[in-house]
């Protein structure tokens, strides 16, 4: 079951709208756009860089900027591992390890079926109960193997 | 009577379960027909316990943690029975909580009500003190506030030190249709968390602050940059102003007065660059995060080209202390030029990691060793690195210094936003200065050159070096390109990234392969 509406011009700019009062508006704009497609395609760009009065390249510029934005939707899950000192300092960086061999994908890319995200993050600040993840919007602390293994196994990788 | 179970809210807290573990006690509690109000609170910040389970019993607080859902069988069962908070018979139990020593022995002045109300309830923020600052702000005039300010010695929290005050005067002095407050929000330092924490915590606190410095300098709106990996901060802080303005603590008449000030909470979306000051108003108003050059100053020039005040969570959370209990009750604690507290972090692998609010002045060594007991693992301590991932790394043997501006700045290092990372004997100090040129080169904007090219340039020169291809000749490239970094980069990024590499460097040669001792960057 896809999590998001296939991208279309119309909610585009209903979303626009909803936001084009606000002071800076363009920030507010690309997250909901993204929350609502799962990504920020292409074809969303040139909709929103005319309706917001600004040129195709700031609007292009600013959403491959962020780490936050991407241009395809995530796998149906996304599992965030923080690799910042914190976590390097409680063995962050063997669980990464472990998820790549368990799933088959290099940090930063899908399962070819679409199910896992992997990436990394720069700190949740959660730095006491580290190591810390994220899967599917949820934080979680203390990660260990055995978490790790629930984690995937909820999955279905 | 009802009783009172305290619960944390705080994502600490509910990463390690409390989610659940409020559900089972709900539960729990209903089926065994005993009367109690669940309210999740703030973090205590003795992070090692959560979920940390509060019972009040006559005013005091039991504490019992770390609590899974299992344990809540037990609690619950003891209560039904009627048992009393302190005679509940747990390996769980800890006692009162304010008689925890890691508690006990803090100065909590910034953080004096967070864990302690429910953090979204105006009410409960009241009766401890909230609103006090703003009353006092609303009968001075405007010079008055700003010399309180001035006059407590507060310095930027979000690491550069600036004073405060001053920062302030030059904003009220500006002239301009329309001024901001910007908060910046963006913790991205690993390590920290206590902004987190605060605005999760007690986020009145902090929209307090911003109100008086809105009225301070005639600022009319203001702006929470928070980074997007913090949404249960979100969800508290618009909790909070929707409070707020309901009950006329924000809007077009604040209190009733003449000043009116409008809040808002804006995501950021993972570029840690943007918590440079700069990076971040070109974020807010809907641009790439690229840093500007200064001068001219945000302070003349900063959101939307008007004279902003951009101030870290923890500065702006300290002014409504400062204006309600007045300047010198801040000033009074401290050494030399850094004044007040600091909400220390202490984290990585700590055994007992947490939020440690200090007067300026215990050392290091007191901090990692006596109050968070050495590390998780329990082997020594090889190094620990301080003010995220831009700060030095100090070896046991910088232990004597104490936590101050000066201090550390004079041992190479800096305090930061107060983040304390712990690693033990079995971290590499070469892979730490590779991925310090790692971050930066992930993170740069681009803008300056020594930046942009510079990590990546130190990120290939630490791979030859691990790998052994001429170390010696190397490892001076290293030195002098930390050096042009450090000297010609456009902001802290770049700048900064040279006090992980070379604190490294110079501290733990063997790591390199190298016995000797290197100069520092020079000055």
């Amino acid at each position: 079951m896809p999590r998001h509406d296939a991208w279309n011009e119309s909610e585009t700019l209903a979303i626009v709208s909803r936001h084009a009062h606000r002071e800076g508006p363009l920030l507010p704009i690309l997250h909901e756009v993204q929350e609502t497609f799962g990504c920020v395609p292409e074809a969303a760009v040139p909709v929103i860089a005319q309706a917001l009065n600004l040129s195709r390249a700031e609007v292009h510029g600013c959403v491959t900027f962020y780490h936050d934005f991407r241009d395809a939707p995530a796998g149906h899950y996304v599992l965030k591992v923080c690799r910042a000192e914190a976590c390097q300092a409680m063995g962050c960086e063997s669980l990464v390890k472990k998820a790549e061999d368990r799933i088959g994908v290099a940090c930063g890319e899908t399962t070819p079926d679409g199910r896992v995200t992997l990436e990394a993050v720069y700190c949740l600040g959660l730095c006491a109960t580290a190591p810390s993840a994220m899967f599917d919007g949820r934080l979680i602390g203390r990660l260990d193997v055995e978490k790790l293994e629930a984690i995937l196994g909820e999955a279905g990788a | 009577m009802t009783k009172r179970i305290f619960i944390p809210r705080d994502a600490a807290a509910v990463a390690c379960g409390a989610d659940d573990v409020a559900k089972r006690f709900a539960l729990l509690a209903e089926q065994a027909k005993i009367d109690v109000e669940i309210v999740r609170n703030g973090s205590r910040g003795m992070l090692w316990l959560e979920p940390l389970v509060e019972i009040e019993d006559q005013g005091k607080r039991y504490a019992f943690g770390p609590i899974a859902p299992a344990d809540v069988d037990g609690l619950v069962a003891e209560l039904s029975q009627g048992a009393a908070a302190a005679g509940i018979k747990t390996s769980k139990a800890l006692g009162l909580t304010e008689e925890i020593p890691f508690f006990k022995r803090q100065t909590r002045l910034t953080f004096a009500r967070c864990g302690i109300t429910d953090p979204v309830s105006l009410a409960d923020y009241k009766a401890h003190g909230g609103y006090e600052g703003l009353a006092k702000a609303l009968a001075l005039e405007p010079s008055g506030i700003i010399d309180e300010v001035k006059k407590s010695g507060l310095r930027g929290r979000g690491g550069a030190g600036f004073p405060t005050g001053i920062k302030w005067q030059t904003v009220h002095d500006a002239r301009a249709d329309q001024k901001y407050i910007v908060c910046n929000a963006d913790e991205g330092d690993s390590g920290t968390f206590a902004d987190r924490m605060i605005m999760e915590g007690d986020p009145f606190v902090l929209i307090e602050g911003m109100t008086i410095a809105g009225i301070a300098v005639g600022a009319t709106r203001g702006y929470i940059y928070l980074r997007s990996e913090y949404p249960h901060a979100a969800t508290a802080l618009n909790e909070a102003i929707d409070a707020a303005k309901a009950a006329g603590y924000l809007g077009q008449t604040v209190c009733g007065s003449s000043h009116a000030f409008e809040l808002e909470v804006r995501l950021g979306a993972g570029a840690y660059v943007c918590g440079e000051e700069t990076s971040l108003l070109e974020s807010l108003e809907g641009k790439r995060g690229l840093v500007r050059a200064k001068p001219p100053l945000p302070a003349h020039e900063g959101l939307f080209g008007k004279p902003t005040i951009i101030n870290n969570v923890l500065s702006l959370a300290a002014v409504p202390f400062i204006l309600a209990e007045g300047a010198q009750a801040y000033a009074d604690f401290g050494m030399g030029r850094s004044r007040g507290t600091m909400p220390i972090q202490l984290a990585g692998n700590i055994k007992q990691g947490g939020l440690f609010e200090v007067a300026f002045g215990i050392t290091l060594g007191e901090l990692v060793e006596d109050v968070g007991g050495g590390t998780a693992s329990g082997r020594p301590i090889k190094a620990v690195q301080v003010g995220g991932p831009l700060g030095a790394y100090f070896p046991q043997d910088l232990f004597d210094t104490p936590f101050d501006y000066e201090a550390f700045t004079a041992r190479d290092g800096l305090i930061g936003h107060g983040g304390i990372v712990v690693f033990d004997h079995t971290v590499d100090m070469a892979r730490q200065a590779r991925f310090a040129f790692d971050f930066c080169a992930i993170e740069s904007c681009g803008k300056c050159t020594p930046c942009r090219i510079g990590a990546i340039r130190g990120r290939e020169t630490m791979d030859k070096i691990m790998g052994g291809q001429d170390r010696d000749k190397n490892l001076d490239l290293v030195a002098d390109l930390c050096n042009t970094m450090k000297f010609g980069s456009l902001c802290a990024l770049g700048g900064f990234t040279p006090y992980p590499v070379m604190s490294a460097l110079t501290h733990f040669p063997d790591d390199f392969g190298r016995a000797r001792k290197l100069p520092a960057a020079a000055e």
